[in-house]
């Protein structure tokens, strides 16, 4: 049984939740950390290189506009470098590169790279050479995470406030998340996973001489450079086609689990930093607890769809679940750990083919994606996602009493729940939208050739899922290297990414401009296990009105065949 | 304009520091620390490479360890890795198609080659493609499996395959991470070594 290891895994994110959070919420409001005489040095430096002046603040629209800017020019970089590639020296021979570098697949790539998703629609090994996947692909993940991070840092910051036109400034947001957070914790994490396997090196392919007298050309590469960051900036991105399932980017059961807590870690201890700088630390325990519950929920259920024999080839007396697509290193319980925290947390470095996954086991990593990443979520981006739910929460709950709706000492007032209606119907629109101009065109159908009837349905559903949630997890069935799927999923990645970081600075400016409430009798309370299940039951509703259509007819339907 | 000025400042200066110093200076430190990991941890035998420790190779010959099957490539191709992606209720999973071996066929070739009646259970790794198409690792019970069939071809003792099969187990990390496993190349490795003892033993006995 796995259930030690899931507890182990719990456990661990629970307990770094506390003292990592409040090392953020240094970060965040630039209070004394130990680290500071290292980097102080270095983070004035950069200011002035960049010319920026850290004291000043910047409006709630000023600050997206600045995160727009920078991801524009960010996957502009990335686009060029990609295109240009074939110039760049170093490996891998030009014989490997088999994946011709389209200007739909590098734009793909770019806005993929830049939003945090690294949806993938090319193989590593033959598409990149090693310089792409450095200079390009390892910065925009340091970079994406970092700016992601920044956003969490000024939503919290707009209900933390009180009376404040401004939430912060987002060049100092992102050169403090990369000082502090993102490049001390990544060279470590990074030389764990050298220590355990991972190779870092620009040699050609090597070619080996196997004991049976045939050869084997084996991928080389920069591999750890970017297998750690790929996680820790919830990105996912691997650096071969297999991603976390390659030996090499995931060689032991210990780089996995290190990989799945860098990926949780952070993303957790930000709804510490949230209660510590709103004042209800309870409140941000709370959130933590609800995430608990879905994730055990989903552990449960994916880890009992993998674990049964395939029904279908009882008579053929096998032992074990279902391996298709797994590795034995990581058995199923590694697997389902693994699918269960990508699929909630925008990082989509699955370490076993979800296309071969039970019914259920898809339905469960399906339905966190349409959750809207809600449990841990994203560096940054999902202290927003938990936080829109909960103002939802509070607003229901607000209805229900008759009172104004408060969430975190705030009131939610009209001109909020403009943004927040706004960003919840945001999620299914575009999701579904595109999913049926998907169904309804022969480009869309064609690429589904592999698997067929309510899978083949899914796999599309998946696709556009994935991007929105700026995660990245792919049903790899779906043939995604073509003009329409890489333009398609571009713009869910660009409407997931700054529609919803827009949507969500926005309303924090909104509460920025407020005094903070204090608590009556007639507030209702936000740290109790009964708002703990009207969030919940919101969350699981919200998304059930909007997509149980969809999942009807592809994972419930393949389920019930 | 002046945050225009930082925006396209920012990009260049900070993906230089990430994508250029930082990959340096891990560089510099990896390499120092752990020269045999960062080069892959290639397996030398003589003087060649014999492949890496961690990526799978195939071993089709009776007198090996043989391997779980492969869909990178022709079969654990170490430039294209990768699984079947077929869904569980796939026919061409089960049943196979033109080129393909599906699961009965895996499975019966593996009671074939194995010399295992119908009814004997098989572990489900030894009929199944992994998630890289690279697994370097079977399950205890698949290499149990083999040892006899091992034995009889290399003319070993049966007893001393299988202490050499539990030696080259390796348990779950930390006691509760991952699944018992053993590494297919490490084993035939020690197989090449274990023979080359025997044979010198019995040179000297004669």
């Amino acid at each position: 049984m796995s259930w030690l290891e899931y507890a182990a895994f719990v456990v661990t994110v629970l307990v770094l939740a506390h003292p990592l959070g409040t090392y953020l919420t240094c970060v965040c409001e630039r209070r004394a950390t130990f680290l500071d005489p290292l980097l102080q040095p270095l983070e004035s430096a950069l200011y002035r290189l960049l010319g920026v002046h850290a004291g000043e603040e910047m409006s709630a629209l000023t600050y997206a506009g600045c995160f727009l800017s920078f991801g524009v020019g960010c996957a502009v970089l990335l686009f060029l470098v990609l295109m240009l590639q074939h110039a760049l020296p170093g490996g891998p021979s030009d014989a490997y590169l088999t994946t011709p570098m389209t200007a739909d697949l590098a734009a793909n790539t770019a806005v993929s790279f830049t939003t945090t998703t690294t949806w993938q629609a090319y193989a590593g090994e033959s598409t990149l050479r090693y310089l792409s996947q450095v200079i390009g692909l390892v910065a925009q993940n340091f970079l994406a995470g970092a700016a992601g991070l920044a956003v969490g840092f000024a939503f919290i910051r707009g209900i933390a406030r009180q009376s404040s036109a401004t939430i912060g400034n987002f060049w100092v947001d992102l050169v403090r998340s990369l000082l502090w957070v993102l490049l001390p914790l990544g060279l470590l994490g990074s030389l764990a996973l050298i220590w355990q396997g991972v190779p870092l090196n620009v040699a050609p392919y090597t070619l080996a001489h196997t004991l049976e007298g045939r050869t084997q050309v084996i991928a080389q590469g920069p591999v750890a450079a970017l297998e750690f960051i790929k996680n820790l900036g919830t990105n996912g991105g691997g650096f071969f086609n297999a991603n976390g399932a390659h030996p090499y980017a995931n060689p032991t059961p210990l780089t996995n689990f290190i990989g799945m807590l860098a990926i949780c870690a952070l993303p957790a201890a930000l709804m510490i930093t949230l209660g510590q700088l709103t004042q209800r630390v309870r409140a941000g325990w709370l959130l933590l607890s609800v995430m608990v519950v879905l994730f055990v929920g989903g552990l449960a259920v994916c880890d009992h769809a993998e674990r049964a024999p395939p029904p279908q080839l009882s008579d053929l007396h096998l032992v074990g679940g279902n391996m298709e697509g797994k590795e034995v290193r990581f058995g199923i319980g590694e697997s389902t750990l693994t699918t269960v925290v990508t699929s909630n947390t925008s990082t989509g470095s699955y370490n076993a083919q979800h296309d071969s996954y039970r019914p259920l086991g898809v339905l469960v990593a399906l339905t966190f994606l349409l959750l809207g990443e809600v449990v841990f979520g994203g560096l940054g981006t999902g202290v927003y996602s938990i936080v829109m739910m909960a103002l939802v929460a509070a607003f229901l709950g607000a209805l229900m009493i008759g009172r104004t709706p408060e969430y975190l000492g705030k009131k939610v007032t009209s001109a909020e729940t403009r943004w927040i209606a706004l960003y919840v119907l945001t999620i299914p629109m575009v999701v579904l939208v595109l999913t049926a101009i998907a169904v309804m065109t022969h480009a869309g159908r064609a690429a589904v050739s592999l698997n067929s009837g309510p899978r083949g349905f899914t796999e599309i559903l998946f696709a556009y899922a994935s991007c929105l949630a700026n995660n990245g997890l792919v049903l790899s069935g779906l043939d995604a290297n073509n003009f329409f799927y890489n333009s398609t999923t571009m713009v869910a990645m660009l409407a997931g990414r700054y529609g919803l970081a827009a949507l969500a600075l926005v309303a924090a400016g909104c509460f920025a401009g407020q005094r903070r409430v204090v608590p009556s009798s007639g507030t209702l309370p936000i740290d109790t296990p009964t708002f703990g299940l009207l969030l919940l039951g919101t969350i699981l509703l919200t998304a059930a009105v909007s997509f149980l259509p969809a999942l009807a007819m592809g994972p419930i339907a393949e389920f019930l065949r | 304009m002046q945050q225009l000025r930082s925006a396209i400042l920012s990009v260049l200066v900070l993906s230089l520091v990430t994508g250029g110093v930082f990959p340096l200076v891990l560089f510099a430190i990896g390499v120092l620390l752990f020269p045999y990991q960062t080069g892959g941890s290639l397996t030398l035998l003589g003087g060649t490479v014999v492949g890496s420790r961690l990526i799978g190779q195939d071993f089709n010959g009776p007198e090996w360890f043989q391997p779980r099957p492969s869909a990178a490539g022709n079969g654990y191709d170490g430039t294209a890795s990768g699984g079947t992606n077929l869904a569980p209720d796939n026919p061409k999973l089960t049943e196979g198609a033109s080129g393909f071996l599906g699961i009965r066929a895996l499975a019966a070739q593996y009671r074939r080659r194995n010399g295992l009646t119908a009814e004997t259970s098989i572990p489900i790794d030894a009929v199944t493609r992994s998630g890289s198409g690279l697994d370097p690792d079977i399950s205890p019970a698949n290499a149990f499996l083999q040892v006899t069939r091992v034995a009889q071809v290399r003319k070993l003792e049966e007893s001393a395959l299988r202490r050499l099969v539990a030696e080259h187990v390796v348990q779950p990390q930390l006691g509760f991470l991952g699944e018992p496993r053993v590494p297919v190349l490490e084993l035939n490795l020690a197989l090449v070594r274990l023979q080359q003892q025997a044979a010198s033993a019995a040179q000297e006995a004669r």
